[in-house]
């Protein structure tokens, strides 16, 4: 076996591959006839082990000097000059790349229907529907709240729930217990109040500001979602202006004012209570919808306020875990806890 | 009004552009505030009071407000500090 | 046919490339986040764009009038509202992740961090 393989080795093709990588295998041959010698050294006499031993150190040394030496120029090239090159290629790829794409995209923007026009094919019997019957069959004024809390109400479902996802994920990522990790966290807590020691605290304009602002701008957030279904607004919009009025609200008078009406458990009982609500009254319309069962949600009339069955409570509960979780990420970021 | 609408568009490409360009984290984010509340009269002009609404209240109060506060975790607003943490590639 | 015609979505487009330079550019992840939320908005705008109709009011009902040629689209209206106020719990869950990122590796550079959970795996 041994002799096959090394008239294979001694044959022309070994030795054209051989020839071919000469240049960058000289240190593999070194290292092979390393393991030769290694190899032979049991059978070689004791006397001459240590002389030879000393001699292959050396010329291991030898070697891994030159390797360190060849490695530390090419780190030194990709340090300075190579990091500078690969980066200034990596951003006119990408600005080539964006271009490209931007061109494209234009190229494809020329080809749509023209804007603003009433043939265009996105203009079909769907949203003829909505405008012509969309009224009558769930009594909102408003044809984007109807659609969004009727027709598509377990789209709208989703999403409040993607946002309450996202603010227990906000939570689970910055909350700091000091129940669970003990003296570390306290001393992060403390941090985190130092980083608010230089704020302006009872600062009288703000405050005057927003003792006057703040039941305004509540006010109109309540006006917006309660009359979602009759005029442009609706859960969305006002939960996000009421958000808006409770942080500026933290921000004037502080948490301790705040924690008054407003901790983790209101968080998680108002949230909880608005998506369940939420979640059983449309599984009632739709339970009683798709059996053609008859259902005590009228319509109403519309234009008035408490009209358009069950649009204005669904918009209420949406606008309460909007509100809920615009507050809970400000808090969270601020405070790390709520 | 159609000459209103370009102009807002092109308002919120430059200041797309200049997200992109400035140093400050502080700076770019006052430049998307901007961006979203002319995005807002945008919705309008697009006959979508809906969105106008909130986006007012959403892009232009509370991404902006906790961007801030996210700057303000990482203490990249301290005007004493030269050295801005994140800022490597500003300093070639 | 040529650009004019669709200045919005031309516009929007534009910005998405913008959002998505950025997004690809900036070593900081503050600005990618930013970055991020544009192509957002661009998305919206060519939506809300689409949606549009010359000459036409939003869509609530007024006087009574029902018909199609009063109204613009309302489902991309719809699907906006909802998707902006999507795009902020996003936002806001990439800012914790990063928030957290800069207490265990104190940097916001993307590189750095990379560098230095690969010494941490060494």
């Amino acid at each position: 076996m041994a002799k096959t393989r090394n008239d294979y080795e001694n044959s022309w093709w070994p030795r054209f591959v051989r020839w071919l990588k000469n240049g960058s295998s000289a240190l593999d041959d070194a290292m092979y006839g390393d393991l030769e010698e290694e190899a032979v050294l049991p059978d070689a006499p004791a006397g001459d082990a240590e002389k030879r031993e000393a001699q292959w150190d050396e010329r291991r040394r030898l070697l891994l000097r030159d390797e360190q030496d060849m490695y530390s120029q090419v780190h030194a090239w990709s340090r300075s000059k190579g990091a500078k090159l690969a980066q200034w290629f990596y951003r006119v790829t990408a600005v080539v790349i964006c271009l490209g794409i931007i061109w494209m995209l234009l190229q494809t923007a020329a080809y749509l229907p023209p804007f603003g026009n009433p043939d265009n094919p996105a203009n079909n019997e769907v949203s003829r529907r909505y405008i012509e019957q969309g009224m009558q069959e769930t009594g909102a004024v408003n044809i984007v709240a109807g659609m969004i809390l009727d027709y598509r109400a377990f789209d709208t479902l989703g999403e409040s729930n993607v946002l309450f996802i996202a603010a227990c994920s906000v939570l689970i990522l910055l909350r700091i217990s000091s129940e669970k990790h003990g003296g570390d966290a306290v001393a992060q807590l403390e941090a985190e109040a130092d980083d608010r020691m230089y704020e302006p605290k009872n600062d009288l304009i703000l405050q005057r500001i927003a003792s006057f602002l703040v039941p305004l701008i509540l006010l109109f957030g309540v006006y917006i979602i309660m009359n979602g279904h009759i005029s442009p607004g609706g859960g969305f919009s006002g939960g996000a202006v009421m958000g808006a009025g409770l942080i500026l609200y933290l921000n004037a008078f502080g948490f301790r004012k705040t924690e008054r009406f407003f901790t983790f458990k209101t968080f998680k009982v108002v949230s909880l209570c608005a998506l369940s609500f939420y979640a059983v009254s449309k599984a009632y319309s739709f339970f009683t919808g798709a059996n053609h069962l008859s259902s005590f949600i009228s319509p109403g009339t519309p234009g008035r306020l408490f009209s358009a069955g069950l649009i204005p409570y669904l918009n209420i509960a949406v606008g309460l875990v909007v509100c809920c979780t615009m507050y809970a990420f400000y808090t969270l970021f601020r405070k790390g806890d709520m | 009004m159609e000459i209103l609408n370009i102009i807002l568009l092109v308002f919120i490409i430059i200041c797309a552009v200049s997200v992109s360009l400035t140093k400050s984290l502080l700076t770019s984010i006052v430049i998307f505030m901007s961006q979203s509340l002319a995005m807002s009269v945008i919705w309008i002009m697009l006959e979508s009071p809906d969105l106008a609404i909130t986006e007012a209240a959403v892009g232009a109060g509370i991404t902006s407000l906790l961007l801030f506060v996210t700057l303000k975790k990482i203490h990249a607003i301290d005007l004493q500090k030269k050295e801005v943490p994140g800022h490597g590639e500003d300093q070639e | 046919m040529g650009f004019f015609h669709n200045y919005e979505e031309m516009a929007a487009m534009i910005l998405f490339g913008i959002g998505f330079t950025t997004l690809l550019l900036h070593k900081n992840m503050i600005k990618k986040i930013i970055g991020f939320s544009m192509m957002d908005s661009a998305i919206y705008l060519f939506l809300a764009a689409k949606g549009y109709i010359e000459g036409r009011t939003a869509p609530i009902v007024v006087d009574g009038v029902q018909s199609m040629e009063a109204y613009i689209n309302p489902i991309p209206a719809g699907l906006v509202l909802t998707g902006i106020v999507v795009s902020v719990s996003v936002t806001a869950l990439m800012l914790a992740l990063t928030v957290r990122l800069y207490r265990r590796y104190h940097t916001l550079d993307i590189d750095e961090i990379t560098a230095q959970v690969r010494k941490e795996e060494q």
